[in-house]
């Protein structure tokens, strides 16, 4: 899950966009905090999408799950109201606010009609600031986290991605689950939240992203009302780490007729200047929206897989070239093998103009498709500062990407693509497949 | 994939009640060959929904033909004079667009949602097959076994969908509205090609269509594509009235009892005919709405659930719903699924206890106060999707409503008291209802 996240990120922030309009504003406000804004006074509501940096991988030493435990209790009792008072508040107000720990942030997400926003920002912020953490919330919300946990370390896919996360990141804060694992989970404690707490939510490193019926002042206004009870941080955010797991294969026994193969290994930074080729380039080759390169030869020709998949897990704090595909143990050999074959078709210049000419249509004509509504708006607006993307971004996305040419594809994919540094983690008993990773 | 998602759209019926605030007002036009054109600006991403809607549904299959107007949706993908087979779809995925199809009682409708620079390449393509699909030079028989395997899949597979269909066919003595959308298997096992393209002749025209066009456009724009793509196209002269047969007077309560091996939780179900909205007159409507949502509004506050499974532990759940957007009438509902060790008689007696206590108590009105808010916010939060709002739109105008209908719709359910929400209550007559009990097989 959490791989998949990441790899969420990764395209969601990558796709690019088509010459037309989306007006934003970067808004200033009194206090002097920014903030992304597209005004749109035609229905009246609004979206707020609240982006802190650091999230899971803010989480000390053996205390991996802290900042994602503390999330989920926020609304479980604030201020004077218990978790039933604030969801009826809520409900009457037909607002709704919700918070998302994420393995590089955390988020606040508030959507409420124009006729009582205040209110129902007020209510966010008793959340935010003023939540009570009581032990009996922590104790079942706890319990319910590690019997999740527990139940998700019986999914092959989950082990795999733990696997190659520990195998590449190794000493990187990326090494653990964003959920922690049943053990450091069950060992939080209320002053484990509470330094979760304070770490998370900081005016330093905030993000603001908002869409619908604001005006710039009003949205100034409630910047500063969010970051007045908010710290300034004091835990250091994580180094950057490339993502480098050793060449090899990794057998990790699991009862059962598949195998899961994730593979991969390093990748490119999200501020990459040739990013956008790096972009084009996965999409061709294991991307997920039209006929990639991987799908045909391991699916249509051979049907070894219902589904192959890559993509540029670039993350806030390290990056990794990553796919993921299922398999029956007796085809696992052969599977791994067509893999690294591609890999090197990809190195060697396979992709044709013909193959850029396709996706290039098929994603400036998807791009517009993301930004479907004020929730999702705001939130890419937030995570677009949050990645570090200029203003007029969006609006010039679709050209940049039009502007790749196959000569940019290919030196990129003799960048990227290396065969022989592949690293991959196979769940299952593969039949003829044994561990060679050091 | 592409067809998964219009299986399960055809069976669906639009819940459609958006309402316009002060958003953009939608522009509305009448092209010279009688085609309706509505445009809704939304600027705020550079995306279009673009959807043509035929005034034409299961409602009007020729009788032993049913089935045929959804059937025909499934082959509006297949070749025309100039697009071949899967075409129209390639193009759509190529474009990085989405489309989609479904069938109704009432109408048939047709869109795709992609970047607002191809709106011209999909109303080329849309206005095309409005009269140039050729079924004689397509391969129809396997879209046949399609809907058959449809049929299986989506409906024959599931106890509740059959006894829904069953319930449906009780509730309606002469309206066609009880026979199946998909069509009877044995009916559906008999359509052909020809049949379709009969049925294809007669009802798809441009003054029988509705087009709506939503999202980053100007509408002056629109009406200059819509008249090069679709104004050549000639009107049909002899439209057929739009007359289906009415129900007579129902005096008979039906009552229907089904067993079935795959039934886990065993349920009380029961349809009364009820009013639909009508052009220019939607209260008795809102009323029905308002009345569904006080007993069954999905808060742990509402009438049903808090007297049926937080005062006394008699239901796993209950619900009451309405479905007032209809050509020739509404549908409401009440139903219960009792918790263990409560027989279906003493449910179905505790829920019309408690709606009649409900009659006799009056109207909550700080319970009145927060459905109205709900109803209000969900009115708003609606409009911020484009593609649901001109759903919303095009099925009202299909339905012949009006584009002020569906703008006032927010207003008259906010308007609606709460003496009227108790004579809607009191309307629903058991003699124009059906009652249904789904159970497991005896043992």
């Amino acid at each position: 899950m959490r791989i998949l996240a990441a790899f969420t990120l990764a395209l969601g922030l990558s796709a690019p966009f088509t010459a037309g309009a989306i007006d934003i504003q970067d808004v200033t406000s009194p206090g002097g905090h920014s903030a992304w804004l597209v005004e749109e006074h035609s229905i009246p509501f609004v979206s707020l999408d609240v982006v802190f940096t650091g999230g899971a991988a803010l989480d000390p030493e053996g205390r991996a799950g802290a900042v994602q435990l503390m999330t989920s209790l926020l609304t479980e009792g604030a201020g004077d109201l218990d978790a039933q008072g604030y969801a009826s508040a809520l409900e009457s107000l037909a607002g709704s606010i919700t918070f998302e720990a994420g393995r590089d942030s955390v988020s606040m997400n508030i959507r409420a009609l124009t006729e009582n926003r205040d209110e129902v920002i007020e209510l966010a912020m008793m959340a935010l600031t003023e939540a009570q953490f009581g032990q009996m919330s922590i104790d079942r919300v706890r319990g319910q986290t590690v019997a999740y946990l527990e139940r998700a370390a019986l999914d092959p896919n989950t082990v795999a991605q733990q696997t190659y996360l520990q195998l590449g990141y190794a000493g990187h804060a990326y090494a653990t689950p964003t959920e922690g694992t049943p053990d450091t989970v069950a060992a939080l404690t209320v002053d484990d939240i509470l330094n979760a707490h304070a770490a998370a939510f900081t005016s330093d490193r905030m993000y603001v992203g908002a869409s619908g019926d604001i005006t710039a002042a009003e949205l100034g206004a409630i910047v500063d009302r969010i970051t007045r009870d908010l710290p300034v941080s004091e835990a250091p955010l994580p180094e950057y780490h490339r993502f480098d797991a050793p060449a090899g294969v990794t057998v990790v026994d699991f009862p059962g007729p598949q195998s899961v193969i994730q593979f991969g290994h390093g990748g490119i930074a999200a501020d990459d200047d040739d990013f956008m080729a790096a972009y084009a380039m996965n999409e061709i080759f294991g991307g997920s929206g039209f006929g990639s390169r991987l799908m045909g030869e391991l699916r249509e020709a051979r049907g070894l897989t219902y589904g192959i998949y890559t993509s540029l897990a670039s993350s806030k704090f390290g990056d990794s070239y990553a796919g993921r595909f299922s398999t029956g143990n007796e085809n696992a050999a052969e599977a791994i093998e067509l893999v690294r074959a591609q890999f090197q078709w990809l190195a060697d210049g396979g992709i044709t103009q013909d193959d850029l000419s396709r996706i290039q249509t098929y994603l400036t004509g998807a791009y517009p498709l993301r930004f479907d509504g004020n929730d999702s708006i705001a939130g890419i607006l937030a995570a677009m500062q949050f990645q570090g993307y200029p203003l007029n971004y969006v609006n010039i996305r679709n050209d940049l990407l039009r502007a790749v040419t196959l000569e940019d594809v290919q030196r990129m994919a003799q960048r990227l693509a290396q065969p022989d540094a592949l690293q991959f983690v196979v769940v299952g008993q593969p039949v003829g497949v044994v561990t060679t990773t050091q | 994939m592409f067809h998964a998602k219009r299986l399960i759209a055809a069976t669906f019926i639009w819940a459609a009640s958006a309402v316009a605030s002060s958003a953009i007002e939608p522009q509305e036009f009448m092209l010279d060959n009688g085609m309706q054109v509505v445009v809704i600006e939304d600027h705020r991403a550079p995306v279009v929904v673009h959807m043509v809607w035929y005034k034409v549904g299961a409602a009007d299959d020729p009788a032993g033909h049913s089935g045929i107007a959804h059937f025909l949706e499934h082959l509006m993908f297949k070749a025309t004079d100039t697009l071949e087979e899967g075409q129209f779809d390639a193009t759509v995925q190529a474009n990085g667009g989405t489309h989609n199809a479904f069938t109704s009682w009432d109408y048939t409708a047709y869109h795709q949602r992609v970047a607002a620079d191809r709106l011209s390449l999909m109303m080329e393509m849309e206005a095309d097959r409005m009269v140039n699909l050729r079924l004689d030079r397509s391969d129809w028989l396997p879209e046949r076994d399609v809907i058959l395997r449809e049929r299986g899949q989506t409906l024959e597979s599931s106890p509740d969908r059959v006894f829904s269909e069953q319930m449906r066919a009780a509730l309606y003595q002469n309206s066609p509205y009880g026979r199946p959308i998909i069509g009877w298997r044995h009916e559906m096992e008999q359509l052909t090609g020809d049949i379709a393209t009969a049925f294809y002749r007669v009802h798809y025209a441009p003054n029988n269509a509705i087009l709506v066009v939503a999202g980053d456009v100007d509408p002056q724009e629109v009406l200059a594509l819509a008249q090069q793509y679709y104004g050549p196209i000639p009107a049909v002269q002899d439209m057929p009235e739009r007359f289906r047969p009415q129900e007579p007077p129902q005096l008979a309560e039906r009552r229907l009892t089904m067993h079935d091996a795959r039934v886990g939780q065993p349920y009380m179900n029961r349809l009364y005919i009820t009013p639909q909205r009508h052009s220019g007159d939607q209260r008795e409507a809102a009323a029905f709405t308002m009345l569904a949502a006080l007993l069954s509004g999905g808060s742990a506050t509402s009438v049903l659930d808090r007297a049926l499974t937080y005062d006394a532990n008699i239901a796993i759940s209950s619900w009451a719903s309405y479905n007032g957007s209809a050509l020739d009438s509404g549908v409401f509902s009440l139903g219960i699924m009792p918790v263990e060790g409560v027989s279906l008689q003493e449910a179905e007696d505790a829920l019309d206890t408690t709606v009649a206590q409900f009659i006799e108590d009056g109207i909550d009105m700080e319970q009145l106060e927060r459905v109205r808010m709900q109803v209000r916010a969900e009115a708003i939060y609606q409009l911020d999707d484009t593609a649901q709002r001109a759903n919303s739109i095009g099925a009202d105008l299909a339905l012949g409503l009006t584009l002020q209908d569906n703008e006032d719709w927010l207003h008259v359910l906010e308007d609606v008291t709460p003496e009227e929400i108790l004579t809607a209550a009191r309307h629903l007559d058991r003699r124009e209802s059906v009652t249904g009990w789904l159970m497991g097989v005896e043992e």
